[in-house]
């Protein structure tokens, strides 16, 4: 049942003065095989409900489930980029729990053998500082299906109300990686969270293994958090030593900010209710994206009793090291080393470089400038405007650029017009917002807005010899060689021809003419 | 979930699953488990599945008896691994087919009873 009222929260620097945070988080990753873990049906994203279901989806009887090759593979491949043994052998389980989710009335998982575990990622934050994230375990399983509840919005549940389930997502590959206990983060923990996600999911896009789409739900968090008495710096070992608190699981935190947000929000609401006397009720909760809290879920107890025992329609996997050795050969340049690599070829400064990533347009930059553009003129156009729009959205800058069907070549386009001299830079923008806009290619909108330079020479010098005459005094100081007082002439010159001129150009030929 | 080396199959929090050992039922094990599985089962049916269950639970226990010392356990009676198939689509179901056998549908989707305290 869900609370209504909203819980008291401490003000986040005051709790930090005085508990610690601890965190874990587990994220789901559907695979982006073409077909589902133990059966061929297609995992298409978006198709007609339950068209994409066959008697091993449901569990019928005498269905027969075969693991999916491709998908072992990239278990073992995504193990190994997380630093992890590999096992050298190991079986799947059932995790029974009745829910119409799974109509099987279990969930074919893997328990205490993971194909992959004992690892760690190493991720930098924003000053560029790296912070290792040690992984408890990567394993197999499947995704379950997708239910849409009809009525009951209150959230009060009785006869009248039922469910729709779609079992297209039923059965599609999982994998499931779930750190240690993420100690010693300190008032930087829901940053970390962030800087977590996002480096699995940068890591993740380079094995090519999943779309990794937050708000599509192919990469998902649940973000579990804890607090403990402040008794030192966060990496003292007096406070690494204290018991750890009574912790919270937030599921389904769904985008990189609502991660940090979420963790911030429980740190602040343990912290409320510590502070107060109370104790930490070990249950999930649900986060609200719109209001930015998280309210009661489930309380965990023995209806979590999912009595796992090894699946016997199941042989173990037990791949050989030969098989792990070829694959580790598959392996991407790390995420950071690619950076790197990218930082040096584009001649961006750190700062410059941590801009672009914390905007998560890398990739966007990297496939501006594999178009065509200038590594410089790249970083520009998509830091700018689109950035803030996608900002005051809410929305990564990939997601919302692909919502308006902006592509790295329009800005490469864009580029080229101003390179080629059509555009100067207040045109270039008009012409982006009307991309944006929808109005279509950079050169169909600057023919439609009728944006293009003057390349006439005489009526620029024209210009320019106007705005002389017009200002004998200004004219003046040039001459004495106070340069910085072209901008005010270039300003009037720019004016004069409506803005299609090039202020490089103007300023040319004022300081040619009165030096 | 901390599982890795807690021992094969057992509970939640590590502890070893005390059905898995046990050869006997109280009814408070039968009405837990009836919870699990979402069946209500009224004072009657509760005593007359205590002493159901029993019975299987006590023959399925003389497997228990058999020697197995240096008997490495298994969980497939073929000594297989690695059986897998290509990534390749194979034709489903077709929705009609698929929602034939639900008593009720709706928008394509099975339709199905809401259940308590879960989203």
């Amino acid at each position: 049942m869900t609370t209504v009222a909203t819980d008291a929260v401490m003000d986040y620097d005051e709790a930090m003065t005085k508990f610690d945070p601890v965190m874990g988080l587990e994220v789901h990753v559907e695979l982006h095989t073409a077909t589902k873990m133990f059966c061929g049906c297609p995992t298409e994203f978006g198709a007609e409900p339950n068209s994409q279901v066959c008697p091993v989806c449901l569990g019928l009887p005498g269905a027969l489930p075969v693991v999916n090759e491709k998908a072992v593979e990239s278990a073992i491949r995504i193990g190994l980029a997380l630093n992890c043994e590999i096992a050298e052998w190991c079986r799947f389980a059932r995790k029974n729990y009745f829910y119409p989710d799974m109509p099987k009335n279990f969930q074919t998982s893997q328990y205490d053998e993971p194909i992959a575990f004992e690892g760690h990622l190493d991720v930098e934050l924003e000053d560029g500082s790296v912070y290792r994230v040690e992984i408890e375990r990567a394993h197999m399983e499947e995704d379950t299906g997708k239910s849409l509840h009809i009525g009951g919005a209150t959230g009060r549940i009785h006869g009248a109300d039922h469910s729709l389930v779609d079992y297209n997502r039923a059965g599609i590959p999982l994998i499931e990686i779930v750190t240690k206990p993420m100690v010693g983060a300190g008032e930087r923990a829901p940053e970390v969270a962030k800087a977590y996600v996002s480096a699995l999911r940068e890591l993740l896009r380079a094995l090519d293994v999943s779309d990794v789409k937050m708000e599509q739900g192919s990469m998902r968090c649940d973000a579990n958090v804890s607090l403990r008495p402040r008794v030192g710096d966060p990496l003292d070992q007096a406070q690494l030593a204290v018991p750890l608190g009574t912790r919270t699981e937030t599921k389904n935190v769904n985008s990189l900010r609502s991660v940090e947000r979420a963790v911030r929000y429980e740190i602040s609401r343990h912290a409320a209710i510590l502070d107060g006397g109370g104790s930490i009720l070990q249950e999930t909760r649900h986060w609200h994206e719109d209001t930015g809290i998280t309210t009661s879920g489930r309380v965990k107890s023995d209806a979590e009793d999912y009595r796992y025992f090894p699946e016997p329609d199941l042989v173990p996997v037990a791949p050989t090291r030969e098989t792990v050795e070829t694959l580790r050969g598959t392996l991407p340049e790390p995420p950071g080393l690619r950076r790197k690599r990218l930082q040096s070829d584009w001649g961006y400064s750190d700062l410059e470089m941590r801009d672009v990533v914390n905007a998560g347009a890398v990739e966007l930059i990297e496939e501006t400038v594999a178009a065509g553009a200038s590594a410089g003129a790249a970083k520009k156009w998509w830091l700018g405007e689109p950035s803030r729009r996608a900002n005051a959205e809410g929305q990564d800058i990939v997601t919302y650029a692909a919502g308006l069907g902006l592509t790295p070549a329009h800005i490469a386009e864009l580029d080229g017009l101003v390179a080629a001299g059509r555009l100067n830079d207040s045109m270039a923008r008009q012409v982006l917002d009307g991309v944006l806009a929808g109005e279509g290619t950079p050169t169909a909108v600057a023919d439609a807005r009728g944006l293009e330079l003057v390349q006439d020479d005489g009526a620029l010098e024209a210009a320019v010899d106007k705005v002389i005459e017009a200002n004998p005094d200004l004219a003046a100081k040039i001459r004495d060689g106070k340069v910085a007082a072209a901008g005010a002439l270039i300003g009037q010159v720019m004016k004069e021809m409506k803005g299609q001129a090039d202020a490089g150009k103007a300023r040319e030929l004022i300081l040619a003419k009165l030096q | 979930m901390s599982v890795r080396g807690s021992g094969p199959w057992s509970g939640p929090e590590g502890l070893p699953h005390r059905l898995a050992r046990m050869s006997s039922l109280s009814r408070d094990d039968v009405a837990h488990l009836a919870g699990l599985a979402r069946i209500e089962l009224s004072d009657a049916e509760l005593d007359r599945m205590v002493g159901e269950l029993g019975v299987i639970l006590e023959s399925v226990a003389k497997v228990q008896q058999a020697p197995t010392d240096g008997v490495a356990p298994m969980s497939h009676p073929m000594p297989l691994t690695n059986v897998t198939r290509p990534d390749v689509v194979r034709p489903s179901l077709g929705a009609e087919a698929v929602l034939a056998g639900a008593p009720e549908s709706e928008q394509q989707r099975f339709s199905v009873p809401r259940i308590l305290d879960e989203d």
